[in-house]
């Protein structure tokens, strides 16, 4: 088997699979049933080989580069599927093949009210792009897959055109993701400029060319560009709406992997082809990731909407991953390799951990959706009787995209602590300092998305049921299920096992040439992670195996000694009152006081309309009407006054643009006479 | 390794007694809490019914997990230094679970009490792990590693003149104690009332022997922070052979040290009021920067 299928050979058969599945949709699109069928079974295949490259990639050093010339100049479609491209298509393919399966069952209730092949289509079309934008080695050959992945996702977003509101969601995440592409090729152009090819092995060899002005400039263009899609914040402002838009198994991919695409690039970039040179590269990058942790954590608790509150979630873990990557940077620039490691395992693991356990989180919430026909948390209560399954691995999720072990998310929280320790080690004053206060983000960040997740899953699925929906809700069928539990096993599996995950991971860094020489600070055994300093050593599955076997003592213990007593089953405490559902805590009740504290940042607003019976006495109210808001800082501190600008522009360039025809030659002759002059001169 | 869940209602114990001196009353015996428990493990339990299996299930994990703890902190020896589970960071979110699962069982009951004592209880928490991770890390960078026994050895080998960022770190830790373990300005855990209580609000509906392992289990928390904050901070004493002179003088020593602390929370407890819920953060912030103060000091 191993010789038979190399890793290339899965990898392009990967794609074909795909493109027969994105044609075979449309082809179908007659026939429900069919459709939903070929899109998301040819999807499977496909997530299955490029699993299979990924995984001979990665454990048997298949690495490839293969290229097809084109005609065109400039433009040759050179893949390169080094270890660090293999892990992204890994995450992809594993991510895609759980959401297609999930898919099977889901999109059923799109039937007959939505077409099904376009879906299968732009679902088909969504995945080859991602694969292929972590895979193209050349400039215009990515920008062309990055647009294909954009404009596919774009399509989902708005699939459910239907309603009004996905609609608009869907423009305005197409205007922030293009003005994001606008910043990645003015960073191509940079490089170009200097190196004379838009090869990235080219522009590898010739970076030393590049003078550290246009390498400033380059880094600043592509942490915009790839940043807003990743959904840095002040750029993320599309995320929270476009994420929730899409049918759920896409919302899974686009939080679990399609942002992830963003972090590749800014790995690919300034760790692999333009090394990071400059200290406050990694600075500012810390900087970036402290601001959307935190920020985003506190955005998620605001929330009501479970797949907005998810949404604003995958903008804090993109900013744990940022603090590990930005750590990487600092150390980079510092020439310190075996940190720099570090960090970078830090934001990989990450990465693989968010992708696995976000995939899960909407996975679940898409689940209780399509039986209760809400987004509204309010209106969820007590799921865990009607969906047992899906609460559990919903509860799975929730703990471990809160950092708590024996979960993995707990493995790549504690190394990208200890990468910051490090840092607060290592370097100097000032960038100490900055380490100290990413150590702070980070530590706040956790307690604030335990209690977020807390909030998530006690409010929808514990105590009473809020609304008639959940009454009639049950269980969801077979492929869901497979779907999320699948997921929640990889999460179990790879916190017990980080030891050996983290191993592999050092394989995919130390693959990179600027890590050939680094010297390694850290072992890792099957099940343990040690730094060589004798820092800190960290094992999960002892801690697995503590809680298993404790739980199991007590249990036992207490069985013994209580086994005469009686459980009888009462009614909760009421007051003397009948117990109404509006007597639970709410969502919104649950965070208010998280939300008072900052309130310096959040500026949460309240408005009160009170409707009397009798305007004039003002005794009796007829109706009252509490609304709850928090202020969109970025839109009218950043954006608006953004947007007015570009009107203002307009408006000046609009007049030399007066509809005469007679002035328009006589700024061509004007131009042409100056051109000339210039020529002269 | 099971000397905390063992010893911790005698200090709980401890602490009645002495508010109840303060407060002009006799007070229980000291060995009153063992007897509670003992009521608890020998009574029937009524469950609600809208209770699902988390609630049934989380009193079992929270006990469990301080068990473990209290199993993998530094008490009276460095000789059982647990090199995997001694991690400050393992310990920080092992109690984080524990506290994950009590909001959780706080909220499923459905009342309207488990639900704020919950969100209260959250809040709390979110904004202690800030001061919590940060004190700790003052010390574990004086002794370059995050073992929990390697910091007490090293903060015990140290000269008294470089004692100032210990201190201020202590004082954070303090503050983080008072509000990780439900005691004044924090929460009140003698009331009932619903206006100010956290930690009584979500466990109101426990009974019998799950409110037995819930009460065990705090008090235990209560003991693992006394222990944390006598053997990190003022860590001599502390012994490293296994000989039985040597294990009970050093024991004597580590309850000694404990008691102090115990002593001093109480008297705390008796002098100062809660404070009003929304001006606890700003306790909170000033452990988080006393504790960077301590880290700038260290480096």
């Amino acid at each position: 088997m191993d010789n038979l299928i190399s890793a290339q050979f899965s990898f392009f058969i990967s794609l074909l699979f795909l493109a027969i599945g994105a044609a075979g949709s449309l082809v179908f699109m007659k026939n429900d049933k069919l459709a939903n069928w070929w899109g998301n079974g040819l999807a499977i295949l496909a997530s299955m080989s490029g699993l299979f490259a990924a995984t001979k990639a990665l454990f048997f050093a298949e690495e490839f580069t293969y290229a097809v010339n084109a005609t065109l100049p400039n433009l040759s479609f050179v893949f390169n599927f080094d270890k660090l491209a293999a892990f992204f298509v890994l995450v992809i393919s594993f991510v895609a093949l759980l959401a297609s399966v999930y898919g099977l069952g889901y999109v059923k209730h799109f039937y007959k009210k939505y077409n099904l092949g376009t879906l299968g289509f732009f679902y088909n079309i969504f995945l080859a792009g991602m694969l292929l934008v972590v895979s193209a080695h050349n400039a215009f050959f990515f920008l062309i897959v990055w647009e294909i992945m954009s404009l596919a996702s774009y399509f989902l977003v708005i699939f459910e055109n239907k309603e009004k509101e996905n609609i608009k969601t869907g423009s305005l995440y197409f205007v922030m993701t293009h003005v994001g592409t606008a910043f990645i090729i003015l960073a191509f152009l940079l490089l170009y400029q200097s190196t004379g090819s838009f090869d990235f092995g080219i522009i590898k060899e010739n970076i030393g060319n590049v003078s550290l002005l246009t390498k400033n400039l380059i880094f600043v263009c592509a942490l915009i560009g790839f940043g807003a899609k990743a959904g840095i914040i002040p750029f993320h402002i599309w995320l929270p709406s476009a994420h929730p838009a899409a049918p759920t198994h896409v919302s899974a991919l686009m939080s679990g992997v399609m942002i992830k695409t963003g972090i590749y690039m800014l790995m690919r970039i300034f760790i692999d082809m333009m090394p990071a040179t400059e200290l406050w590269w990694g600075v500012l990058i810390l900087v970036i990731g402290m601001l959307s942790s935190l920020l985003g954590v506190l955005y998620a608790l605001t929330e009501s909407d479970i797949k907005k509150l998810l949404a604003y979630s995958s903008i804090e873990n993109i900013g744990i991953i940022l603090l590990g990557l930005g750590s990487a940077l600092v150390f980079l620039a510092l020439n310190m390799k075996a940190l720099a490691t570090l960090g970078l395992i830090a934001a990989l693991f990450h990465t693989l951990n968010h992708a696995t356990f976000k995939a899960l989180l909407f996975m679940g919430a898409g689940s209780v959706i399509s039986k209760t026909h809400t987004r509204n948390m309010e209106e969820y209560g007590g799921l865990i009787k009607y969906m047992p399954q899906t609460a559990f691995f919903f509860l799975i999720g929730s703990m471990a995209i809160s950092a708590l072990p024996p979960f993995n998310g707990f493995f790549s929280e504690w190394m990208t602590f200890q990468a910051l320790f490090s840092g607060i080690q290592a370097a100097g004053h000032f960038v100490g300092w900055i380490f100290i206060l990413a150590v702070g983000a980070l530590a706040f960040t956790g307690g604030l998305a335990a209690a977020c997740f807390v909030k998530a899953f006690g409010v929808s699925f514990l105590a009473r049921p809020r609304s008639e929906e959940v009454k009639q809700s049950k269980e969801s069928e077979l492929s869901l299920i497979i779907g999320i539990g699948v997921l929640a096993l990889a999460t179990l599996i790879l916190g017990v096992f980080s030891g050996s995950v983290a191993k592999i991971l050092t394989g995919v860094v130390s693959n990179l040439q600027n890590f050939q020489s680094a010297e390694k600070i850290f072992s890792t055994g099957a099940s343990l992670f040690k730094l060589q300093s004798g820092f800190a050593v960290v094992s999960l599955s002892m801690i697995f195996a503590a809680l298993l076997v404790v739980l199991g003592a007590i249990y036992f213990a207490v069985f013994i000694l209580t086994k005469n007593r009686k459980v009888k089953v009462g009614a909760t405490w009421d007051c003397g009152t009948n117990l109404g559902p509006r007597m639970e805590i709410t969502a919104t009740g649950f965070s208010r006081s998280i939300i008072t504290i900052f309130r310096g940042i959040l500026k949460p607003s309240k408005q009160t309309d009170v409707e009397y019976r009798d305007a004039d006495m003002r005794y009796f109210p007829k109706n009252n009407m509490i609304k709850l808001e928090i202020k969109d800082v970025y839109g009218a501190y950043f954006y608006q006054p953004a947007q007015k600008l570009v009107v203002k522009i307009s408006t000046w360039v609009k007049a030399i643009q007066n509809g005469n025809l007679n002035a328009y030659v006589a700024y061509i002759f004007f131009t042409l006479v100056i051109l000339l002059l210039i020529l002269v001169i | 390794m099971i000397l905390v869940p063992v010893l911790a209602p005698l200090f709980l114990g401890i602490v009645r007694k002495i508010k109840a001196h303060f407060q002009k009353r006799k007070g229980a015996s000291i060995f009153r809490p063992y007897r509670d428990l003992w009521k608890l493990f020998h009574k029937d339990e009524v469950i609600s019914e809208y209770a699902s299996w988390i609630f049934h299930f989380a009193p079992y994990l929270i006990f469990a997990v301080t068990v473990i703890v209290g199993a993998s902190i530094p008490l009276f020896s460095t000789y059982f230094a647990n090199n995997l589970l001694s991690d400050f960071l393992v310990i920080v979110y092992l109690i984080a679970l524990s506290t994950f699962f009590l909001a959780l069982s706080g909220l499923d009951v459905g009342s309207a009490f488990g639900g704020f004592g919950s969100s209260r209880e959250m809040t709390l928490a979110a904004l202690t792990e800030g001061g919590f991770i940060f004190s700790l890390l003052a010390l574990s960078f004086l002794a370059h590693s995050t073992n929990l026994f390697s910091i007490s050895a090293s903060v015990a080998s140290l000269s008294l003149l470089d004692f100032t960022p210990v201190i201020l770190a202590f004082v954070a830790f303090v503050i983080v104690m008072l509000s990780e373990t439900a005691h004044f300005p924090f929460d009140n855990p003698a009331t009932h009332l619903e206006l100010t209580m956290v930690h009584e609000a979500m466990i109101l509906e426990y009974s019998g022997k799950r409110l037995a392992l819930i009460e065990w289990a705090a008090a235990s928390k209560f003991l693992i922070f006394l222990s944390l904050g006598a053997n990190l901070f003022f860590p001599w004493g502390l012994t490293m052979r296994l000989g039985l002179g040597t294990i009970v003088l050093a024991l004597g020593i580590f309850l000694l040290k404990v008691l102090v602390l115990t002593i001093f929370v109480a008297v705390l407890e008796s002098s100062i009021a809660k404070f009003r819920f929304f001006r606890l953060p700003d306790l909170l912030f000033i452990a988080f920067i006393l504790s960077a103060m301590a880290i700038g000091l260290i480096l």
